[in-house]
Parts: C-alpha cells; sequence; structure tokens
C-alpha cells in the first residue's frame, strides 16, 4: 500500500471515529432528555393543578377542606364529602383485601401443588388487568342488584338492635353506595397485594424457614412467626401501593357510589369519592369558581396519591436492599 | 411442648391453611364471576352490525364503529408519542445512566406516575392543551394517554435491559463499536422480547381508559377524522351508555365492554408468553 493510501485511510477513520462519538454524544443527550421528560411530567401535573386549583383556593381558603356543602347554584364548594367517601371506601377495601391477598400469596407460596401454581397466579394477575371500567358497569348492573336483594337487607335486620353497628349499616338497602364501592375496590387492589406479598415471601432465606420446620413448627407457625415478621415492610409497601390504587381509582366507583355530597356514617348509604365526583361534574361544571375546586379536589387527590405511593416505593425500596445483600 | 396443646396447634394450622384456600378460591371465583356475566351479556349483543355501524340515537338499532375507530386511533397516536420517549428514557437509565443520581430520581418518579390516579392526569392534560386551545379535541386525548404509556414503557425498558448480562456489552465494546451501536445491536436485541412485552401491557393500559379521555377527547357521537374536535371513544361510550335509560344502549355497553376485556386480557396473555418462560425456572 503506497504512503498516500494508508494516509487517506487514516483520516477516513479518524473521521468514522469522530462521527461515531458524536453520535454516541447525541445518541446520550437524546436518551438523559427522555428520562428529564419523565420528571417533567410529574412536575407539570403538580404545577398545572397548582395553577388551577388556585381560584378555589384562595376563595375559599383552609376551609375548603373542613366543608360539607356542594352547591353550584351558589357556588359554595367544600371538599369534605368527598374525602370523606374516598378515605373511609379506600380504607374498608384495605382492611377486606389486606387477609385475602396475603392468604392468596400463602397459598400460592406454601400450598397450592406446583403445576397449578402459575395458572392460578395469572388468574389473579388477570383480575388486575381488567379496565376498571368494566369493573364499573358489573358493580352497577350484577353485583349491587345482588347486595341489594341479599346481603343489605340481612345486616341490616341482623345489626338493628346493636348501637354503633345499626348506624354503620342503617338506611334502605340501595344497592349501590359506600360499601358496594368499597368491595369492588377490594377486589380491583387485591392482584396488587398479593403479587408483591408473594414476591417479598420468595424473599424468605430458605434456611430459617428450614430451621423453623425443623423445631417442630406447623406450616401456619412458620408464616406468622417466621414469614411474616420478616418480610413485614414489604408487605406494608404492597398494602400502600394497593392504597394509593384504591384511592384514586375512578370509574369503578363512579359507577356504584351513588354521587351524593353527604357524609353518612352508614356504609350502605351513597355518597360520593374525589374522583367520582371529578369524573360526574367536570364537563358540566360552568364558571371558574366550580371548574377550579373540581381541580382542587384532583390536587388534594394527587397530594394524598403521591405520599402514599412514595411511602410505598421507600419500604419496597427496603426490602430489595435487604433480598439484595 | 406438651402433648396437650399439639392438637391445637394442629388444629390451627388446618384452620389458617384453609381460610388460605379459601382467599384464593374468592380469587378466583370473582374473576370468572366478572368474566360469565360479562360473555352472558356481552355477546347477546355482539353481531357484525356492531362493528360496521355508528353509535345510534336512543331507541334505535347500532353500531360501536365510530367509538371502536376513536379508540384505536387515539390509542395509535399514543403509543407513537410514547413509545419512543418511553424506551429513551429506559435507555438512559439502563445504560448510559446506570449509576447516576438522576437515575434514582426518575426511577422514583416513575413508579409514582405508574399508579397515579388517571383522572389526575386527564385535569394536567385538560390544563395544558383543552383549555389553551379552547376546546375538546382527539390529540388532547391522545396526549392523556400518552402520559400514561410512558412510565410502563419506561419501567419494563430499563428492568429488560439490566437483564442483560455485561459481557455481551463488553464484547461489543471490545470489538471498537460505540456505545450507540452496543445498544442498538446487542443491548435491545436481547431485551427486545421484553421491550415488546411493554408495550403490549401499555396498549392494554390504555385500551380500557376512561378516566382521562371523558374531559380531553369528550366524546362524539358521530364519525369523526378529525384530530382537532372532539372523538368517541369506546370506554367513554359504555360509560355514557351504560348510565343512560335506553336498553338498546345498555346492550351496546355490555358488548363494548366484552370487546375491551377480550382485547386487554388477549394482549396481557401474549405479553406474559413472551416473557413468562424465563420466569417458568
Amino acid at each position: 500500500m503506497s504512503a498516500a493510501g494508508a494516509e487517506r485511510q487514516d483520516s477516513r477513520r479518524e473521521r468514522i471515529v469522530r462521527q461515531f462519538a458524536l453520535t454516541d454524544v447525541i445518541f446520550r443527550e437524546v436518551s438523559r432528555l427522555a428520562a428529564v421528560v419523565v420528571l417533567a411530567l410529574l412536575g407539570g401535573v403538580a404545577l398545572s393543578l397548582a395553577l388551577g386549583s388556585w381560584p378555589a383556593l384562595s376563595t375559599f381558603g383552609a376551609g375548603f377542606l373542613t366543608t360539607e356543602s356542594w352547591n353550584p347554584v351558589t357556588e359554595k364548594f367544600g371538599a369534605l364529602a368527598p374525602i370523606y367517601g374516598t378515605l373511609v371506601t379506600s380504607a374498608v377495601a384495605i382492611l377486606l383485601a389486606v387477609p385475602i391477598g396475603i392468604g392468596i400469596a400463602v397459598f400460592l407460596t406454601e400450598l397450592c401443588p406446583r403445576p397449578l401454581r402459575r395458572p392460578i397466579g395469572i388468574a389473579i394477575e388477570l383480575l388486575a388487568g381488567i379496565p376498571s371500567i368494566i369493573y364499573g358497569i358489573w358493580g352497577l348492573f350484577v353485583f349491587a342488584p345482588f347486595l341489594q336483594a341479599t346481603l343489605q337487607p340481612f345486616v341490616i335486620d341482623a345489626f338493628a338492635d346493636i348501637p354503633v353497628l345499626s348506624s354503620l349499616f342503617a338506611g334502605p338497602p340501595y344497592g349501590i353506595g359506600m360499601l358496594t364501592s368499597a368491595l369492588i375496590l377490594t377486589i380491583m387492589v387485591l392482584p396488587f397485594i398479593t403479587s408483591i406479598t408473594k414476591d417479598v415471601f420468595d424473599t424468605v432465606p430458605s434456611i430459617l424457614k428450614e430451621s423453623a420446620y425443623g423445631i417442630g413448627c406447623t406450616t401456619w407457625e412458620v408464616i406468622s412467626h417466621i414469614v411474616i415478621p420478616y418480610t413485614r415492610v414489604g408487605i406494608m409497601g404492597g398494602v400502600m401501593l394497593g392504597l394509593g390504587r384504591a384511592l384514586g381509582e375512578t370509574m369503578a366507583v363512579t359507577f356504584v357510589i351513588g354521587n351524593a355530597h353527604r357524609v353518612n356514617a352508614s356504609l350502605f348509604a351513597p355518597g360520593t369519592t374525589i374522583s367520582a365526583t371529578i369524573a360526574n361534574e367536570f364537563t358540566e361544571a360552568d364558571g371558574v369558581l366550580y371548574t377550579s375546586s373540581l381541580i382542587a379536589l384532583g390536587l388534594i387527590l394527587f397530594f394524598i396519591t403521591f405520599i402514599i405511593l412514595a411511602l410505598a416505593r421507600f419500604m419496597l425500596m427496603r426490602i430489595d436492599r435487604k433480598a439484595g445483600a | 411442648m406438651s402433648s396437650v396443646t399439639y392438637p391445637r396447634r394442629k388444629l390451627t394450622n388446618s384452620i389458617m391453611m384453609g381460610l388460605c384456600v379459601l382467599a384464593a378460591a374468592i380469587g378466583i371465583a370473582w374473576l370468572a364471576l366478572i368474566l360469565g356475566a360479562l360473555l352472558y351479556k356481552g355477546i347477546a349483543g355482539l353481531s357484525l352490525g356492531v362493528f360496521t355501524q355508528m353509535t345510534p340515537p336512543p331507541g334505535e338499532a347500532g353500531g360501536l364503529l365510530n367509538a371502536i375507530a376513536g379508540s384505536l386511533a387515539m390509542s395509535i397516536i399514543a403509543m407513537l408519542v410514547g413509545t419512543p420517549i418511553g424506551i429513551l428514557a429506559g435507555t438512559f437509565m439502563a445504560e448510559y445512566g446506570r449509576f447516576s443520581r438522576l437515575t434514582v430520581i426518575v426511577r422514583f418518579i416513575n413508579d409514582i406516575l405508574l399508579s397515579a390516579p388517571s383522572i389526575v392526569v386527564g385535569l394536567f392534560v385538560y390544563e395544558m392543551l383543552v383549555v389553551p386551545m379552547g376546546h375538546f379535541s382527539a390529540i388532547a386525548g391522545s396526549f392523556a394517554l400518552a402520559v400514561l404509556v410512558i412510565p410502563v414503557i419506561v419501567r419494563t425498558t430499563e428492568d429488560m435491559l439490566n437483564l442483560v448480562p455485561n459481557a455481551l456489552r463488553e464484547a461489543g465494546t471490545a470489538i471498537g463499536a460505540p456505545r450507540w451501536i452496543v445498544i442498538r445491536s446487542v443491548a435491545y436485541r436481547a431485551a427486545s422480547s421484553g421491550i415488546v412485552t411493554g408495550i403490549l401491557l401499555a396498549i392494554a393500559r390504555i385500551s380500557g381508559e376512561t378516566a382521562p379521555l371523558l374531559f380531553t377527547a369528550l366524546n362524539n357521537q358521530f364519525w369523526s377524522s378529525n384530530l382537532n374536535a372532539p372523538m368517541a371513544s369506546l370506554p367513554v361510550t359504555i360509560f355514557q351508555f351504560a348510565l343512560s335509560p335506553y336498553e338498546e344502549w345498555q346492550q351496546l355497553a355490555w358488548t363494548g365492554a366484552l370487546i375491551i376485556t377480550l382485547t386487554v386480557l388477549g394482549l396481557s396473555i401474549v405479553a406474559r408468553s413472551l416473557t413468562g418462560r424465563k420466569e417458568d425456572r
């Protein structure tokens, strides 16, 4: 090869290397930009909600949180009823879903025959895949009439003479209402709690379980004394994640909650939640104050779920580190 | 331990294990109940007309064509917008910035976005696009769906790229390939089935989403191919029809619900079978 040829080849190589390096920088910066977009999205959500809710929050001040009245005619808005409904339905849902979810996780990890493990696990996870509007239409047309005809009259009669329970389960059996919403939320958050519980159960070192079995513990004693204490933080994370879902769930609840802006002690009474109020009223809201009050509800919901989900992540990160160590 | 407590311990164990089996039975029975009702009520209204006719006025027969088309159009646009952003962000987190502080923050925020209430995303897009534009539009609806797509894809892309063995990357680098070629031809290729799973899961997620469309794309009784105008979508149509007093509408709502559910479950089963073999062990 001639000297000139070699030189030409060298400069060509140099050009290609430079080009490679340039493409690399471009690719890196574009991908970094995309990562920043994710941050910007969350920031944008917070900012736009804060701006949109400003008219309502500046008019009503802190009283917005403690006022029950929700009157579009006189333009007096308070968030108490939706906040109450959101917290109560989610709390009831979590109370029911946690034991069932942990039970399913125990079943899947300890009891289920191996060949059935995967199909049953998938079936439970499919519950998470069903869109929430399907739960809504099913709840309204199938589940609520069923409750109205069977469970509700029975419970109202049974608890009629017991002081606290009689007011908790009072009133005519509408079918729809807070309890129906809570039951639907239960089944919706169940797969989240189950799958995380199952995952953290798998992080328990076999040697711990085997030692317990070795000194004669029954399966239940191993679960309750070894597995659950070891994975407590992870289970809490899963529960918080489920709670975050339940708080923000919209369509399923909108169908069956009954949309009544009232704080009512009875679980059978119709109520409303933050998300159901927004879904029902947003497109019909006229006037700056009405729209802004609805956005303020959204801001409150965003704030609550952000804190709950952040806590859930911190807890799950802790168990991840434990599993990694 | 005295022998007196042993039968009791055994009994407690049997009761608790029985309750666990019961819990699993409840979960599965509930899935069966929902799917059963959906099939029973949905199939009754399933006909070719559902896919060829427009949504009817109350009291008349019709189909869901404009709603299905609207859902498809908005989902496609959302995927076209969301997928590249999601994959790039996931790439940054797993490849260029695996150990950077930005990655830790983005992962945390992304996990929150993943579970954030979708109705809040609807409000965000309403403030961002609907208010400045002055009217509801399919573009706003697509954008709202894109916001929901991004976190799903970021998460799966990052997870799947993290599973690619570093030895593969090192082999690529050792023969002189620059980073972006290693990512494109080695990492993406090794993680491709996982990334496709993420995309399918994202489609499954948005095809049933109603809340973010309610006040972004709104709804439309008629055929519309104008992206700058309100557009019908299957979930919003179901919402409107199910809550109406008209029997024809309620029947269409059930049929629509069946179509969505089969689509979503089909997508998630395909997605699962793509990555399932690895989990099986």
